[in-house]
């Protein structure tokens, strides 16, 4: 272990655990929108409810991806000081932007929607969560165009021992960061609709609240189907990025050791690192591979031994997670249309089975997004800006390890005692229901 | 136009803005425990802040972002140099946000207990960490061309100290005020009584660090170079001043103004007298970092001055208009009977 290994272990934990909060708030900000819309526009108080009920998760939830955001920023002076002062000519300027652009709007309407309800009139209240959506929606735009240069580093030029930004446009214009930013967005949306379906299940399977939580089900599965198909979409559009831009992630992404034309995609297949091969591959569909990545059967893709060893991302976890990664995504298409049409025709309450695996798979989602990002984060490496800085020469020269020792075991601990109270918080919201939270005119046991 | 000059100072409106603003959080967070007698009370406090402390917060975020996007190099040392003063800020205000929002939403009294001196402790480590992060600004780092020389411990010296009681007391005093503001009854009469009991200790360290910064620090060597400067600390001085006497007339609203103007004459104070450094070396001259050696690029701080001057406007007349949608006092009974409340 030295500081470089701490480090990186920390970013991994601190990020990974903000991207617990990080994609519900995305989603669910724009579902707890448009129930409010809703009610604006229909007047039927259900909505209201509706909104109060959702809105009441969205906040807890929210309040824990906000303070741990702000390690993400801080973390980078902290312990990636050689990687700050080598790119933050270019790498800072979307940080500064989404802080100006899009925080103080999520922080300044967060509190008008949150304590606004007898301040402002119900449309402008409607308004409120509309820009906090918004903001958090854009908020994402810029820290995806920040990571998009890291994994596609375009507009800039090496001057003054730096990486200098010559091309503002290139930056904010990035194939590379703008797929990601798309990619992201709808699974976000996709974790909103699963838990909102999932907790609705729960309700259902309960029989309280009923026609509440059919409303709920209902506005949350067009909303999950719609979203898992883009991201189904958008993922296809951003593996062929990939493949163009960041070939040896691709490599990884589909194991693929050797280079060869008209690759086949092996639906089962294990790769073996030490010996740079597959130890088992079986059913492949021939030409499928080079037709994703380059929409011709006929196109190469390049092998993982066609990059010196010391530029190959591990190739292992990079694989799996990308093969579970699509596999869930396939699986929320088909779950979210099996909900939907349920959900059309009444039946919902007919198949208690299947309320059953929608309340166990509120977690499948999540996990679909900590996956993405290890392909998207591991496959990069060694590099932490592709082709011009490893993270082995980013990592702060002043630290010592017992400061990064120190460090790591705080937040283990603060993060894990704070997402234990987080989720118990929620998971007592959830299973009290609508009705309580909002007659509650005992109020005590929330206030 | 010299923009490395626009950046520095923008770099200090954005600091002492949130000073301003997130100071009577962290002032109402160390001294909600003492002013709320009962639980009622103590959200009341709470709530007198609560649809604004995030806001508050971002222009932490937004200084931090600027210094990344305008003094990378700055940003890059700083951060890394001050490793562990920055993590246990960080913890606390970690700590601090999420105790607003967990505090009321369970029953026990041991669960708001503990809520509470969360919330007393996490306000009280920013107050102070940012006084001895910046006295020690003020008065250089032990850094030279070999890396940085420094320790934790060693932030805790004497200039140190004093400049952090100075942030601890003055935003005692800011967040007493705006309790007296935004309360009514017994709350609010005994937060304007501390407030006048506070003075006299803010007082008393105020004229100390500003003794003090005149043998510790080089900060007052702008200030006889352009003495037309002195308008900083003197607007500090008489809006502390100003604090007092407006308490002694019963006008708490203005009280509290005046102690806005404090901290933007304290901060400015220091930034003017650190110009053109950022963080000057205690050690050698030429390792200070400074606007022009630390900056970005001239066309990263053109596309940057754009945003700023087009976003922060408008930031500013939203801000605004939330602070006039929540004026007024906050109610035991309002809060009682808000389901949004905290």
């Amino acid at each position: 272990m030295d500081v470089l290994t701490l480090s990186r272990l920390q970013f991994a934990i601190t990020s990974m655990f903000h991207f617990i909060f990080v994609p519900l708030t995305l989603g669910l900000s724009v579902l707890v929108a448009m129930m409010e819309t809703r009610y604006v526009l229909t007047g039927n108080e259900m909505y209201k409810r509706m909104t109060k009920f959702w809105g009441k998760l969205f906040l807890i939830n929210f309040a824990l991806g906000v303070v741990t955001g702000i390690t993400m920023e801080f973390q980078f002076g902290m312990n990636w000081a050689e990687y700050s002062r080598y790119v933050g000519d270019i790498f800072g300027a979307p940080l500064a932007i989404e802080a100006t652009v899009a925080f103080f709007m999520e922080s300044v309407f967060i509190g008008v929607w949150a304590f606004g309800w007898e301040k402002v009139g119900k449309r402008f209240h409607a308004v409120s969560i509309w820009l906090v959506a918004l903001a958090t929606n854009l908020s994402g735009l810029w820290i995806l165009l920040a990571n998009g240069w890291m994994q596609h580093p375009v507009g800039y030029v090496l001057r003054n021992g730096r990486a200098e930004m010559v091309d503002f446009m290139a930056l904010i214009t990035n194939p590379f960061g703008l797929l990601k930013f798309g990619h992201q967005i709808v699974s976000g949306y996709t974790v909103a609709g699963f838990f909102v379906m999932g907790i609705s299940a729960y309700h259902l399977l309960k029989a309280r609240n009923r026609e509440f939580f059919k409303a709920s089900f209902g506005m949350a599965a067009v909303f999950a189907l719609a979203a898992s198909i883009m991201v189904g979409v958008i993922g296809d559009f951003h593996a062929a990025d990939v493949a163009k831009t960041q070939p040896a992630k691709f490599a990884a992404m589909e194991a693929v050791w050797n280079s060869c034309n008209n690759a086949p995609m092996h639906l089962i297949a294990f790769p073996d690192e030490k010996n740079e091969c597959n130890l088992v591959t079986a059913l492949p569909v021939p030409g499928l591979l080079s037709f994703l990545a380059f929409h011709d059967t006929n196109a190469q893709i390049r092998g993982i031994t066609s990059f010196p060893k010391d530029e190959r991302p591990p190739v292992l976890p990079v694989f799996l997670s990308f093969r579970l990664m699509v596999g869930l995504g396939t699986l929320f298409i088909l779950l979210s249309a099996a909900g939907l049409f349920l959900s059309k025709n009444g039946l919902l309450e007919k198949y208690p089975l299947f309320l059953k695996l929608l309340v166990l798979c509120i977690p499948l989602p999540y996990i679909a997004n900590q996956l993405g990002w290890i392909v998207s984060e591991v496959g990069r490496q060694p590099w932490i800006v592709y082709g011009i800085m490893k993270t082995s020469d980013a990592v702060s020269k002043s630290l010592e390890m017992s400061q990064v020792i120190g460090s790591l075991l705080g937040f283990t601990l603060l993060y894990g005692l704070l997402g234990f109270v987080d989720i118990y918080l929620l998971a007592k919201f959830a299973r009290k229901g609508p009705e309580e939270t909002h007659v509650g005119a005992s109020n005590a046991f929330r206030n | 136009m010299d923009l490395h000059i626009v950046w520095f100072v923008l770099w200090g409106v954005l600091w002492a803005v949130y000073f301003m603003l997130d100071g009577f959080v962290l002032g109402a967070g160390m001294l909600h425990r003492v002013l709320g007698r009962t639980d009622l009370e103590r959200r009341v406090v709470i709530n007198s802040f609560g649809p604004v402390w995030d806001g508050n917060e971002v222009w932490l975020i937004t200084a931090g972002g600027a210094t990344f996007a305008a003094f990378p190099t700055t940003y890059a040392l700083m951060f890394s140099y001050l490793y562990t003063p920055l993590l246990l800020l960080l913890f606390a205000l970690i700590v601090r946000g999420v105790s607003f929002e967990f505090r009321s939403k369970e029953e026990g009294a041991t669960w708001r207990g503990c809520w509470d001196w969360a919330i007393v402790l996490s306000s009280f480590v920013p107050a102070l960490l940012f006084g001895v992060a910046f006295g020690n600004i003020f008065a250089g780092l032990p850094m030279d061309k070999a890396g940085y020389h420094g320790s934790l411990i060693a932030l805790l010296n004497p200039y140190g100290i004093v400049s952090g009681l100075l942030f601890v007391m003055l935003f005692l005093e800011h967040g007493a005020l705006y309790v007296a503001v935004k309360s009514t009854g017994g709350l609010s009469r005994r937060a304007e009584s501390l407030a006048r009991t506070l003075w006299v200790p803010l007082l008393v360290v105020a004229v100390a660090f500003l003794g003090y910064t005149n043998f510790a620090t080089k900060l007052y060597d702008n200030y006889l170079k352009a003495p037309v400067l002195l308008v900083a600390p003197l607007v500090a001085v008489a809006a502390l001043v100003g604090v007092r006497l407006l308490l002694g007339a019963g006008n708490t609203l203005a009280a509290f103004a005046a102690s806005c103007v404090t901290i933007l004459g304290v901060v400015g104070t220091g930034v003017i007298g650190l110009f053109p450094n950022l963080i000057p070396s205690s050690m050698d001259a030429l390792s200070s970092l400074t606007i022009y050696n630390s900056s970005s690029s001239e066309y990263t701080l053109q596309i940057m001055t754009g945003v700023a001057f087009t976003f922060v406007p408008v930031v500013i007349l939203y801000k605004i208009w939330v602070y006039r949608l929540f004026r007024g006092t906050v109610t035991a009974e309002a809060v009682a009977a808000d389901h949004e409340a905290y």
